[in-house]
This record gives structure tokens, C-alpha cells and sequence, in this order.
């Protein structure tokens, strides 16, 4: 099955869903022309089309393997790989020099390092979601490895020595060397406070590791000559729970002082999972047996260190989603315009079922779905983007309120409808969406990973309505609704000039604005308990209104612009708001009685009516 | 020794190809373009000429509309020096674009122009045919290897049947086959790099040269489709049937 990655429709929300144009005003994008952009995506669009998605079948039925502590890729993945640094797309949007500008909300810093070549691009996130939603749409288990070494270097970036920067960092950005991040135990997981791993100081500077990680992303593997952990450990003496863990820095192989990797670390990948989907994405049990490794950031700050770089990781996570489910309506959309069932009502015998209203319903789900959400990582990494480089302090400040907020959103509304959308793709294909031949069925088990990993959308739901609504009572939020209230107006205005039509929108944006206003008061106003049972439903609330009215606002600058794909735009937009958006309204019945329904059932009764 | 590369923009190979419902030509309205993959295969060998030091210099030249400009563009970040582009928006011939070729040739002085045998397009497969011509030089075509020595080059040539091997004195057109090379994938870097390299905007009024079609095209018709087969009873009946049909 071939891969064309989007372009058009990511070029397209660059352009209309989101202030694309003031990103590239700000002095340190000036040079990002319209034109570097469209070549920066058709680069990327051929390396993802013509060498990560022929292995990407290849890679679920084969799988990684282990045998005597060594992990063997799939067929074919080592040479991706090296194609992948050799082509420079891990540098993307890591840092030109060391001291230079970076993206993730980091400056290097460092007096001594200022100015050291790294060799990163220093591209703006926005363009890094566009260019990785094309790689997952490829081959999802091939995108990890890129995707957690961005994490290892952000956390490098951020909060390591001086020291392990200029050790490390040179031969990340190139991608010659992976990281991996090695927070989860057995027992903690979502609550890393309850980890174990111990960090023991070896009287050089250095510490010593000893546990058990599992279900460690790319932990092992055989595409690289080094692998970067980051590993999560607790200090003697560390106080109990989240306050007692520390951040730390361990190489599968130690290196010299020049850099150059040498004796063998004590980390090995003793187990492999066998897992329902990414069979190519090494999943590793890791064991460290008295590792050498160095402290990142203070002691007993490894958690808020962890935190800082975590944003990102988050927010590709939705854009997995947002990938994979690209990739099923394009396999879908093939199969229904070749699959010949029944009678297609007003077309000649042998049509195809593509012309079957509720096949073209599922198919509008698909593309208008994967739209919305697609608007709302672009939005994500758009404020993460003008809060490092917008021009004034307060702009900045707003767009990193924005972005904090955005993350749980994106995270969770993108990678949920990986899952529904990659369903919907199977149920297209009918009997053979079942049978792994077609493709789809690979789709929706590499999509179901997404929601679980860097926080389960349940944490998420908590961090947004926690953490980003109530905390500062509303503000951030208040801030976003005014700008979709904008989005209402603005529509209101062009909507019956020129005959067009977009009052079905229109309604239903103002009654999901209405519904998303009145769902913020609810959830700042009721007590913990009750927020936490309402958070999920509050979520996808959130999620509808904000691609509904993203993708309102990108017809109506389309329209406006003239833009050849905006009258199609807004057909879909139409479906969007009928599916998606319309749906807003319902969640409020669910937020407002919050916990006392999902407690209301005796718990012992749960097993047994 | 200075190549020049002309490179086409052309339906992408993946595209199902849609005939206008007037049968006028075909529908290109948002379908995507990319480089005419034989002329993939020029630009690689002309910057692996450079990077083994043959040749001096590398310039890519398209003919056609605006977005000819991202043709050329894929060819700097490829490792092309510099482009040119000469704008309209005319349909060319590949007589119309042999003369202009011939006119930059004129300008820019290369010793070496490399060109894909055929564009996917058309499969006209006559343009460096007709620019050597033109030029009075030698031609070598459907490249399969190129090497330099001294004044010469020496190029086989995939012919049916096996590889003819000739030897061409340079200046020199030489047009390239499928197998010469395997183009590389853009790389992030080289793409940054590239819009700093210049781009010459021309038009054909610049060469002096009249591009006006030489062919009128009458109808353009998707291929048949398939008719129904029929079942035979026996071998007899094949073999009379395959006869009727003049197939025997
Ligand atoms: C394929 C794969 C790759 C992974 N890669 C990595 C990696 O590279 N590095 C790494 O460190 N980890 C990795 N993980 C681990 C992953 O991040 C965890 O599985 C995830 O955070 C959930 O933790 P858990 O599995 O312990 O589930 P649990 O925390 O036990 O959660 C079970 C359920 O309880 C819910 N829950 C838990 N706590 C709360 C709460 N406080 N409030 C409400 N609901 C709650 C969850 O939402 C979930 O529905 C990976 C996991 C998988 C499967």
C-alpha cells in the first residue's frame, strides 16, 4: 500500500488555521520563505513515502527480536535508519549551536559552549509536527526511535552539565546516536513517585544504577553505535515518593574523553514485549546493573526536570495519531473506490462501494476527524513556537499559557481518534479489514499504543483540567475561548456575502462555545473528586469546539484568500461540524453530574449484575 | 567541464492520470508534480561528477510555468549549482525547448549537457536528439554509464539486447537511461542550503526563440478498457478462435 503524505492539507492549515504568516515575521524565522517550507515538506514526504512505508508491513510481521542481549531491528530498518541521519532530518528543529536558539522552550545556555557548532536546523516545532505526522503515517514503529532520541536531547538541553552536552549532544542531533527515556517500573508508572531504581554515588562524580526499567521505547537495538538513556533513579537517602527522584544520564556504551564510545556499560535489555501493534518498535525490559551514569539537573528534581522536555513528547504523541489515521483513510479511501458491493443508488452496476452513503460517511468521518485534530497539534506547536519567539515578553508569556494548555488536548483528542479513525478504516474494508492482507487491521493495532504512552489520556484529562484550568482559574482558558469567540464573529461577517453559506457552522459553533464556556465554569467550580470523574468528558468537549472552530477559521481565511482547495475545505468542514463539533453540547450532561454517577454503583455490584 | 541539467516538471508517477471530460489533454488541476525521474537521473550524475571533481560547475534549467521554480529547487537541493528558469506558460514542444536549450548553450558555454531520455509526460523522447542537432555536437543516448577521459567520454548505451559502448568527444549531449545511477533523497541540510543558490528568471523572448506548437493536438482518450473474455470449449475452439481474431 503507497503513502502520499498530506501536503496539501498541512499546507493549507499552516496558511489558514493558524497565524502562520506572524511566526515567519518574528526575527528568528525570517528566512522560513513559503517556498523552504513546501520543499522542507516535499523532502520530507519522499523520504517518508518511498522508505520508511515499503517497510512498514515488513516491520509488523517481522518485528524486532532478542537473542543473547542483543536486539536485531526488523528487516530493512537499519538501512532506514541510516538513510534517515544521513539525510539530516533528526536535526529538524534541534539547536543551530550550543548557546543558540532552540526549540521546546530551552536555551542551551553554557557561557564556556556558546557558540559550538551542533549542526541543528533550528526549525520551528510547527514544521517538525508537519514533517513527523508524515514519518508516523509511514511507519509508526520507525518514528519512535527519532522521536525519543528529540526527548533525550531536550531533556539534555535543558537541564545536563555543560560537560554532557558537549559529550553527547553532537552525535544525537546527527541521530548517529539514539536516546531512550527510562522512566517506567512494574510498580510505577503512571505514579513514577513509586519507582526504585537506585542511584548510588561512586565517589568520582559519578553514580552508579541499579534496577529494572520496563517498557522501554527503542531501549535497545542495533541501528546506532551508542544509545543515550535518561533514567529516572532515587539517591540514598532521597525522601519518599515524587520529590525523591533524580534525573540521570547513562550510555549503553561509556565514552572517552574525545567522545569516542568505548567499554560496554552495565545496561542490557534482558525481555522483549510482545506487543498488539508497533511490532517494530523495540519494547525493552532494562536492566541496569550498576551502570555508570552522571546527574541531570539538581538531586530529587528529576521529575520536574523530566516535565520540562515531556511537552513535546506530548504533543507527538497526538500527531502519531493524527499520522496513522492519514495513512487508514488513504487505504480505506483505495479499497472503498475499488471494492464493488450491492447497488450503488443512481450509478451504473459495478460501481464501487466509495458511492454507498454510508461508506462516504465513514470516509467523511475519517478526513474531516483526522483534520480537526491535525488543526489542533498545528495550534499546539504554533504557541510552543511564539512563546520562544514572538517578539514581546507579554505575547510570549500568553503563548506559553497557550501551549501548556493545548498539550493535554492535543495528546489525547489526536491519539483517540487515531483509534476511532483507524476502527472506522477497518469497518470500511468490511470481512477483509479484519484479515491483516489489507493493511488496515495493522493501522488500528499500531494506533490503540497512543492513547496509553507519555501519560494515558486519563492523566491527561487530569494535567488540562488540573493543572491548566483550575489552577490559575480559568485564565488560559478564558484567553483561548476569546479567540474562538473571534472565530465566531469573523464568521458571522463573510458568512451570506458572495452566497456563501456557512450557517450550519456557525450554529454549531456558537452553541459549542456556549456548551465549553459553561463546562469551564463547571469544572473550576466543583470540588477535586468531581473533576477528576468529569476531566475525560471535559476534554473531548474542549477537543470538538477547538478543531471545530480551527478548521471554521481556516475556510473562511481560505475563502477569503481564494485558496483552490478552500471551497473543498469547506464541504469537509461542513461534515466536521455535523460529526464533531455538534457533539460538544452533549458532554455537558456528564460533566455536571461528574462523580456522582460513576460512583453512584456499588462497587461490589460491579462483577456480578 | 561545466554540465548543464534541464529538468522537466511533470505529472508524478504515482498519479492515475484523468483525461479532461472535454478530451482536450489531460487534467492537471491539483494533481502532483514532481521531477521527471529520468531527469532525476542526470542530476545525480552531475553532481556525483562534482563531487569526483570532472565536473567544474552544474546548472539545472526548467522550461514551463511558475512552479518550474520547485522543480529546480529539488535540483539544488539535490547539489545542483545554480538554475535556470525560463518562465511561460505556453505548452512547449520539445523542438520549442531544444532551441532555447541551444540558446543557453550559447550563453553559458558547457561542455557536457545532460538530459533524461524521455519525460514521462510525452515519452516524446526527441529533445536531446533534436539540441544536438541544433548544436552541431555528438550525441550519446540512453546512458547506462558515463566516464571522462581527457576530451572524450565514454558511454554505454542500453540498446536492445545488451550495452553498445561509444565513445563521444566532448562538447557532448547525452541523454540518460533508468539504470545509470540511483538519485538520492534530498537531503535536510542541502534543502536550507539551497535557497541561497540563485535561480535566473528568463523567458523565451530572452533566447529570441519562437515557441509557438508545432503539433495540434486532436483528442486525447483513455486506453480502452478491458471487454469481457469468452469461454472456449476445448483446445479446437481456442486455437480457431485465436485464428478469427488473427492473433495465430
Ligand atoms: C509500547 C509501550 C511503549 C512505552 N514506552 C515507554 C518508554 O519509552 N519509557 C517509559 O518510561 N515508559 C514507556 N511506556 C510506559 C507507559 O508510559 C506507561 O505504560 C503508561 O504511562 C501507563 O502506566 P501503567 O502501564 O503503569 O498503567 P497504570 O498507571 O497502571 O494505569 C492503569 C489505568 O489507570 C489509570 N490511572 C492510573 N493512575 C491514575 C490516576 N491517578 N487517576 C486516574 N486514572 C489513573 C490509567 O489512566 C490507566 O487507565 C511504554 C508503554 C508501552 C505499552
Amino acid at each position: 500500500m503507497t503513502f502520499s503524505p498530506p501536503i496539501n492539507s498541512i499546507q493549507y492549515l499552516l496558511r489558514h488555521a493558524i497565524d502562520f504568516r506572524a511566526l515567519q515575521a518574528c526575527p528568528t524565522h525570517s528566512d522560513l520563505s513559503d517556498e523552504l517550507v513546501l520543499d522542507i515538506l516535499v523532502g520530507g514526504a519522499a523520504f517518508a513515502s518511498d522508505v520508511l512505508a515499503p517497510i512498514n508491513r515488513g516491520g509488523d510481521e517481522n518485528g524486532a527480536t532478542l537473542k543473547g542481549g542483543v536486539v536485531t531491528t526488523a528487516p530493512g530498518f537499519k538501512e532506514a535508519y541510516k538513510a534517515y541521519t544521513d539525510a539530516g532530518w533528526q536535526g529538524l528543529s534541534a539547536p543551530q549551536s550550543i548557546g543558540g536558539h532552540v526549540s521546546g522552550g530551552q536555551e542551551l545556555g553554557g557561557q564556556e559552549l556558546g557558540g559550538q557548532e551542533l549542526g541543528g536546523m533550528g526549525l520551528p516545532m510547527v514544521i517538525s509536527v508537519a514533517v513527523n505526522e508524515m514519518l508516523y503515517g509511514a511507519n509508526m514503529a520507525f518514528g519512535l526511535a527519532p522521536m525519543l532520541t528529540g526527548s533525550a536531547m531536550n531533556a539534555i538541553i535543558a537541564h545536563a552539565s555543560d560537560e554532557l552536552k558537549k559529550l553527547y549532544l553532537p552525535k544525537m542531533v546527527t541521530g548517529e546516536w539514539s536516546g531512550g527515556m527510562n522512566l517506567t517500573e512494574p510498580q510505577a508508572g503512571s505514579d513514577l513517585g513509586a519507582l526504585r531504581t537506585k542511584a548510588t554515588p561512586n565517589g568520582d562524580g559519578s553514580y552508579a544504577l541499579s534496577g529494572q526499567k520496563i517498557f522501554i521505547t527503542w531501549g535497545d537495538h542495533d541501528c546506532t553505535d551508542n544509545i543515550v538513556h535518561l533514567v529516572l533513579a532515587r539517591l540514598p537517602d532521597a525522601p519518599a515518593g515524587s520529590r525523591g527522584i533524580s534525573l540521570f544520564l547513562a550510555p549503553k556504551f561509556l565514552v572517552d574523553a574525545d567522545g569516542n564510545p568505548g567499554e560496554r556499560n552495565g545496561i542490557t535489555a534482558i525481555g522483549l514485549e510482545h506487543k498488539l501493534g508497533i511490532h517494530a518498535s523495540p519494547t525493552c525490559v532494562m536492566e541496569f546493573a550498576g551502570a555508570k551514569a552522571w546527574l541531570v539537573g539538581p538531586e530529587n528534581r528529576g521529575l520536574v526536570c523530566m516535565f520540562t522536555m515531556m511537552n513535546e513528547a506530548r504533543l507527538f504523541v497526538g500527531v502519531q495519531g493524527v499520522g496513522i489515521g492519514e495513512r487508514a483513510f488513504q487505504t480505506a479511501l483505495a479499497y472503498a473506490g475499488e471494492r464493488v458491493q450491492g447497488r450503488v443508488a443512481g450509478a451504473e452496476p459495478g460501481a464501487p462501494i466509495s458511492g454507498h452513503g454510508d461508506v462516504r460517511r465513514m470516509l467523511m468521518d475519517m478526513k474531516s476527524g483526522i483534520m480537526g485534530a491535525r488543526a489542533i497539534n498545528l495550534a499546539c506547536a504554533y504557541a510552543l513556537d511564539m512563546s520562544e519567539a514572538a517578539p514581546d515578553e507579554e505575547a510570549r508569556t500568553a503563548d506559553r499559557a497557550r501551549q501548556a494548555l493545548l498539550t493535554p488536548i492535543a495528546k489525547a483528542y489526536g491519539s483517540d481518534m487515531g483509534v476511532a479513525v483507524t476502527s472506522t478504516g477497518v469497518q470500511i474494508h468490511g470481512g477483509m479489514g479484519f484479515i491483516e492482507e489489507t493493511g488496515a487491521a495493522q493501522h488500528y493495532r499500531d494506533a490503540r499504543i497512543a492513547p496509553i504512552y507519555e501519560g494515558t489520556n486519563g492523566i491527561q484529562a487530569l494535567d488540562l483540567a488540573g493543572r491548566k484550568v483550575r489552577r490559575d482559574g480559568g485564565a488560559a482558558m478564558a484567553a483561548l475561548i476569546g479567540d474562538l469567540d473571534v472565530i465566531l464573529a469573523d464568521t458571522k461577517d463573510i458568512s451570506g456575502n458572495n452566497g456563501l453559506d456557512l450557517g450550519c457552522n456557525i450554529r454549531h459553533l456558537e452553541a459549542g462555545l456556549v456548551a465549553m464556556k459553561s463546562a469551564t465554569g463547571m469544572v473550576i467550580a466543583m470540588d477535586e473528586i468531581d473533576s477528576h470523574a468529569a476531566a475525560v468528558p471535559y476534554l473531548d468537549l474542549c477537543g470538538h469546539v477547538i478543531s471545530g472552530a480551527l478548521l471554521i477559521k481556516s475556510v473562511v481565511s481560505g475563502l477569503k484568500a481564494k485558496d483552490p482547495h478552500a471551497p473543498a475545505m469547506q464541504k469537509l468542514v461542513w461534515h466536521h461540524s455535523l460529526k464533531y463539533l455538534a457533539q460538544a453540547p452533549a458532554y455537558l450532561a456528564q460533566i455536571k453530574c461528574a462523580a456522582a454517577p460513576v460512583f453512584a454503583y456499588p462497587e461490589d455490584r460491579l462483577a456480578d449484575l | 567541464m561545466k554540465v548543464l541539467v534541464p529538468v522537466k516538471r511533470v505529472l508524478d508517477f504515482n498519479v492515475k492520470v484523468r483525461v479532461k471530460s472535454d478530451q482536450s489533454g489531460v487534467d492537471l488541476a491539483n494533481v502532483k508534480m514532481s521531477m521527471n525521474p529520468f531527469d532525476e537521473i542526470s542530476v545525480e550524475e552531475a553532481v556525483r561528477m562534482q563531487e569526483a571533481g570532472t565536473a567544474t560547475e552544474t546548472i539545472a534549467v526548467s522550461i514551463g510555468p511558475e512552479k518550474c521554480a520547485e522543480t529546480i529547487r529539488t535540483s539544488l537541493a539535490m547539489g545542483i549549482d545554480r538554475g535556470i528558469h525560463v518562465k511561460t506558460d505556453a505548452e512547449v514542444e520539445p523542438l520549442a525547448v531544444a532551441k532555447i536549450l541551444k540558446a543557453i548553450v550559447e550563453e553559458e558555454k558547457p561542455e557536457l549537457v545532460l538530459l533524461g531520455k524521455q519525460a514521462i509526460d510525452d515519452d516524446s523522447n526527441q529533445t536531446g536528439q533534436m539540441l544536438a542537432a541544433l548544436l552541431g555536437w555528438p550525441q550519446a543516448t540512453f546512458a547506462n554509464s558515463i566516464t571522462k577521459d581527457g576530451d572524450s567520454l565514454t558511454v554505454g548505451r542500453e540498446v536492445d539486447g545488451g550495452i553498445q559502448t561509444i565513445k563521444v568527444s566532448l562538447p557532448a549531449v547525452v541523454t540518460v537511461d533508468l539504470r545509470l545511477n540511483e538519485p538520492r533523497y534530498a537531503s535536510l541540510p542541502n534543502i536550507m542550503k539551497a535557497k541561497r543558490k540563485p535561480i535566473d528568471a528568463k523567458t523565451p523572448d530572452d533566447y529570441g526563440v519562437d515557441i509557438s506548437p508545432r503539433l495540434t493536438t486532436l483528442k486525447v482518450a483513455e486506453p480502452a478498457g478491458r471487454t469481457a473474455g469468452v469461454k472456449v470449449a476445448d483446445a479446437a475452439e481456442l486455437v480457431s478462435k485465436l485464428k478469427e481474431e488473427g492473433v495465430i
